[in-house]
């Protein structure tokens, strides 16, 4: 498969000296919907902004479908749709009005541009907003705006930057469905996000960034392939004043109806549940502690943290 | 080359057609007050004043003033249209619609000069009109009047565009038409012939680059000007041609936009 964005020993050092990229490689494949996760001040934002073109990068390569960043920018540009973390069309503008502009921008001819707006604001549930000032739409629904925006000229790569930052559970699933049709149609994604299930449940391939550089890059199957211990929670049906001896599985008591019980991989659930029926526990039901990409996620950080700090 | 212009030539009528729709839009804000304005001074100065100081230059004062009267609103605002429009646009980050696009910076720059050059235009119109209910008006030439208002209101507009680049807050855009501009255009000659002055200062006047628009603008209209009109509309070719190459060189650079 060839490949949507290669990205070779990409620098950034702000003006005040801080380095916020020490040469990171990072290769996306077409067609791919790729999560690019790490804690807040990492490098995400400005590796998107460079992509972007908002933030000049101090040196490395960029190429996206072929189009270099220095040598081409105008054919870059027309390949990726951005749609950033922050608010950043104009307030006073209809709905309909700012699609229809952005398409403009992209040269694309206004009856063409109407027609796309239309399809969009409709696919992403603003097409009854459509004469609405933006700065009425709620949070989700300007969300959803960027979206549409960033979609008007057709890219081949959609960047999303947080797009379900502060979005309610209901929309944020309706926000997967989309984003997943969109991957189907043959369409790239790259998306960053804090809500690790929704990495986990939308995208294949993920890399992590910290502190400036890729401490993962690899598919989710693999990574989550590396977890060898789960935390899970058991509901019990009956009272425990004191934690079960369990042989090979670490456990506490949360409180008298909860257990939790760390599983390696290595041994298995099945001898839990022997272990819990001889001594008479009865669990009602079970599930992860954290989010199984979380667990990854922290123990990935904390790891690169302690390299930092050597 | 060629493959890039038509789409550029879509995001300048984009560009313009965003820009006159917002300043007709806000019209309260854009078109009203200078209208306003302009019929207190031609009320007050033209009128009350003007039948005391009598004649200037061969014209009733009232005559006198209406060509200056006339760049004064078409500098405030041209200039104004783009400084405001282009650091709301920085403020609200709506800028980066068209940074993140495949628009070339010369389509920027044209995009937004144009709405500032309309702008002034239309306001120029409207006060003319205006005027024509205060004095009769016959212009002498026509080809230096429009070349003049269409240079001055450019000039403007590019000025506008290099003090949005450079402004970081809403007190960055009110400083420069409060304390360079107005001063600029109050002794520009609107409202007087520099012969008035003493010899020295007649000299520090022939400095004020709106001296020469004003002048230039009023032999378009009335036949007489302090200044020659050559060296005017040079001096505004050549101005136009250094702040657009200034200009275009902020845009390409980021300045104030990119990090």
């Amino acid at each position: 498969m060839s490949s949507a964005l290669s990205i070779r020993q990409l620098t950034k050092t702000y003006g005040n000296g801080f380095q916020a990229l020490s040469g990171i490689d990072l290769d996306v494949a077409e067609g791919d919907f790729f999560a690019l996760l790490g804690p807040n001040g990492a490098g995400k934002s400005t590796t998107i902004g460079i992509l972007s073109t908002l933030v000049n990068k101090t040196s490395g390569t960029v190429n996206i479908f072929g189009h270099d960043l220095d040598k081409s920018p105008a054919a870059l540009k027309r390949s990726i749709g951005v749609v950033p973390q922050e608010f950043n069309f104009n307030q006073f503008e209809k709905t309909f009005d700012i699609v229809v502009t952005q398409a403009g921008y992209y040269g694309i001819p206004a009856k063409i541009a109407k027609e796309r707006a239309e399809q969009y604001l409709t696919q992403l549930g603003l097409w009854d907003k459509r004469d609405v000032p933006s700065r009425s739409l709620s949070g989700g629904m300007k969300r959803r705006l960027m979206i549409a925006r960033a979609l008007v000229h057709e890219p081949r790569l959609l960047i999303l930057d947080e797009p379900t930052a502060g979005v309610d559970i209901e929309l944020r699933r309706s926000m997967w469905a989309f984003l997943t049709e969109l991957n189907e149609k043959g369409i790239t994604i790259i998306l960053t996000t804090h809500y690790l299930e929704e990495a986990e449940q939308l995208c294949r391939n993920i890399g992590i960034i910290d502190h400036g550089t890729i401490v993962e890059n690899t598919s989710m199957r693999n990574l989550l392939g590396q977890l060898h211990v789960e935390t899970f929670l058991l509901d019990l049906k009956n009272n425990l004043t004191v934690a079960p001896q369990l042989v090979g599985y670490p456990s506490r008591l949360v409180d008298s109806h909860t257990l939790e019980v760390q599983v390696d991989k290595a041994m298995g659930i099945t001898a839990l549940f022997t272990q819990l029926a001889t001594q008479n526990i009865e669990v009602l039901s079970l599930r992860n502690k954290t989010n199984r990409l979380e667990e990854l996620f922290v123990s990935l950080v904390e790891k690169n943290l302690a390299k930092v700090a050597v | 080359m060629s493959s890039e212009l038509q789409p550029n030539l879509i995001a300048l009528q984009t560009i313009v057609y965003r820009e006159v729709k917002r300043f007709t839009r806000i019209w309260p804000q854009t078109l009203l007050p200078p209208a306003i304005t302009m019929v207190l001074y031609f009320v007050i100065f033209g009128n009350l004043i003007g039948r005391q100081i009598g004649d200037m230059g061969g014209f009733t004062y009232m005559e006198y003033i209406v060509p200056g009267l006339i760049m004064m609103s078409v500098i405030t605002n041209s200039y104004g249209n783009v400084v405001s429009s282009f650091f709301g646009s920085k403020f609200q980050r709506s800028i980066e619609e068209l940074m993140v696009s495949p628009v070339s910076p010369h389509t920027i720059l044209i995009g937004y000069t144009l709405g500032g050059v309309l702008r002034g235009l239309m306001v120029g119109v409207i006060v003319t009109l205006l005027s024509l209910f205060f004095t009769h008006l016959q212009v002498h030439h026509l080809g230096v009047t429009i070349l003049v208002v269409v240079l001055t209101a450019t000039i403007f507009s590019l000025l506008g565009f290099i003090n949005a680049v450079f402004a970081r807050n809403f007190d960055d855009i009110s400083i420069i038409p409060t304390f360079v501009l107005t001063p600029l255009t109050y002794l520009g000659g609107v409202f007087y012939s520099i012969t008035l002055l003493p010899p020295f200062w007649q000299t520090v006047s022939l400095a004020n680059p709106v001296l020469h628009m004003v002048n230039a603008f009023r032999y378009g209209i009335l036949g007489v000007s302090d200044i020659k009109i050559s060296v005017a509309i040079t001096f505004m070719i050549v101005a136009t041609i250094v702040l657009y190459i200034g200009c275009a060189r902020l845009l390409v650079s980021g300045r104030g936009m990119r990090t």
